[in-house]
């Protein structure tokens, strides 16, 4: 019996772990480059990366089912080397990645906005190239932001139901994540389970919000300190 | 600055959304209920227009007037009778798997009775027996399998009386209609090249409790579990298997004949056939009984009859 509340969970850990590791880096690349970004089409790209976030979880599902379905463009690309992606794990974590990547792109774009430029051009003048001026000096500054949109992005796709439903179904073991795992177990009548679950989600939901307020409290120490030199220049 | 800069973002967000909004409509979703509805506003439109020549006389105001003006300006009149009864609302809670004949029905329903506006609601049997327990507005209640009615009929919810075995339906494997994987009987999905088989939930889809009840009856379940795809309802199998995103599925013979994307490769066992009834029944909680069981009633009259036949239903004979 613990089965069926173990699988919806373990699934649910294993998409939410994989999707906010993949939307932590292509969040804060998508992010670090608009930040600076200073080309012609800025608006026409944000809006793009911020669509899923305004859009209806179907509406996505939909447009992913129709991209990777058989007949799909990417579906098509894919049976070449003779895998498929919907109705299967994978596709629990690219409906997720999608939903949950404006919130990371948003959140840490604004971090990245609010480091001062002239702390940067200094480690410039200093010698440092792109890559260590980002590592050693913006991402730092930026990091309780980024902590932040990390987060809301994992929150995201732990409660990702919509698009999941549509390009990973619902395949007990496979792809039913919890949310999707309660859906049905109350299209079943099967409120026992429903509720066992809810419970499951409200303590890693909770879990999750504690973690970042303890974070946060631990953070405007710590930013206080490195923020300091900026108050001097 | 920035404010203004955040604001035209949210304006080119806003104009993606419409573009991909307008995208999707264009690609064509007709509604089933768009028939109904605009039947129902034509028999309004036509009651109106022969009583509208009497008011223009005694109000000359309103020569081309909206319908609810004319409406409410026309005093009551004797002569005409047109509107013999009061307007009627019924709301019917109908197994996916009706969706097409239902409609049809409906059309023909609603034409005969102007005075009627029907109100389908077509969703996975288990899913509108919740809906009736939870005291969702339901008039007329018909299932795809006699559990969810077995239920409802324990806690009352239905007036047993009004209830009768409507339909007989067969179950059928179906796969896309360009499979080239040959598979000929429900033996044939324990092959190792098919990979997923879409089926009901069969906690809540009757058709995906009779599929189950077809493996097990040839004693192949054990090897299928895996290969497992659940649709919330019989029409997401249906499509799944339309889509090619699945290789097979079980779906209702009525499901598999309204669709040209699929093509039926077997049928179940007469004994697993012979179970899939679709009851119908009165809700309990109804204000409009009458009308409830009218429209009962045309269901098994012989014009529903034929309808239900040409989308692929055996009318049980009462």
């Amino acid at each position: 019996m613990p089965e069926t509340y173990l699988s919806p969970l373990w699934i649910s850990l294993r998409t939410v772990l994989a999707t906010t590791v993949i939307t932590f880096f292509l969040g804060i690349a998508a992010a670090r480059w608009m930040a600076r970004y200073r080309g012609k089409c800025k608006t026409l790209i944000d809006g793009i990366f911020i669509l899923p976030l305004v859009l209806p979880p179907t509406v996505v599902g939909f447009g992913l089912l129709i991209f990777f379905g058989r007949h799909g463009p990417m579906g098509q690309f894919l049976a070449l080397f003779d895998t498929t992606v919907v109705f299967s794990w994978p596709a629990t974590v690219i409906a997720a990645v999608v939903m949950s990547f404006p919130l990371m792109y948003m959140t840490s774009r604004g971090a990245f906005e609010q480091v001062e430029p002239n702390i940067e051009d200094a480690a410039r003048t200093l010698g440092a190239n792109e890559w260590k001026v980002f590592w050693s000096v913006t991402f730092p500054l930026a990091w309780p932001g980024v902590a932040a949109a990390t987060v809301l992005s994992l929150a995201r796709s732990l409660g990702e139901f919509g698009a999941t439903l549509m390009l990973a179904g619902n395949i007990p073991g496979k792809t039913a994540t919890i949310p999707v795992a309660i859906y049905f177990a109350i299209q079943a009548g099967d409120y026992n389970k429903a509720l066992v679950l809810v419970a499951i989600v409200l303590i890693i939901s909770f879990s999750a919000i504690a973690a970042m307020a303890y974070w946060k409290g631990r953070q405007f120490l710590s930013k206080s300190i490195v923020n300091k030199p900026q108050n001097f220049e | 600055m920035k404010k203004i800069m955040s604001k035209t973002k949210i304006l080119v967000s806003l104009s993606l959304l419409l573009v991909w909004v307008s995208l999707i409509s264009l690609m064509g979703c007709s509604s089933t209920t768009a028939s109904t509805t605009s039947a129902v506003v034509t028999t309004t439109k036509a009651a109106v227009t022969t009583q509208a020549p009497a008011s223009t006389a005694a109000t000359s105001t309103v020569p081309s007037a909206t319908t609810t003006a004319v409406k409410t300006t026309t005093p009551p009149m004797p002569t005409t009778t047109t509107t013999a009864a009061a307007a009627v609302e019924l709301n019917i809670s109908a197994a996916a798997s009706l969706t097409e004949a239902l409609t049809e029905l409906n059309a023909l329903y609603v034409k005969n009775n102007s005075n009627v506006t029907l109100t389908p609601n077509f969703a996975g049997s288990g899913t509108l027996q919740k809906q009736i327990e939870q005291g969702s507005p339901a008039d007329i209640f018909i299932s795809a399998g006699a559990s969810q009615m077995d239920t409802l009929a324990g806690e009352n919810l239905i007036i047993t009386s009004s209830r009768k075995n409507l339909l007989n339906n067969s179950l059928v494997l179906i796969v896309p209609s360009d499979s080239t994987l040959g598979l000929t009987s429900f033996t044939d999905l324990t092959r190792d090249d098919v990979k997923q088989i879409a089926i009901g939930d069969p906690a809540s889809v009757p058709a995906g409790k009779y599929a189950q009840q077809a493996f097990d009856a040839l004693g192949i379940t054990d090897k299928l579990t895996s290969k497992y795809v659940m649709g919330a309802d019989v029409k997401a199998v249906l499509s799944y298997v339309e889509s090619g995103n699945v290789q097979a599925g079980l779906v209702y013979l009525t499901d598999a004949k309204a669709s040209t994307k699929v093509k039926i490769v077997a049928t179940a066992a007469p004994e697993i056939n012979a179970k899939i009834v679709y009851p119908v029944a009165v809700v309990a909680a109804t204000k409009v009984s009458d009308a409830a069981v009218a429209y009962e009633n045309f269901l098994f009259s012989s014009d529903a009859k034929s309808i239900f036949e040409k989308w692929g239903f055996t009318v049980v004979s009462q």
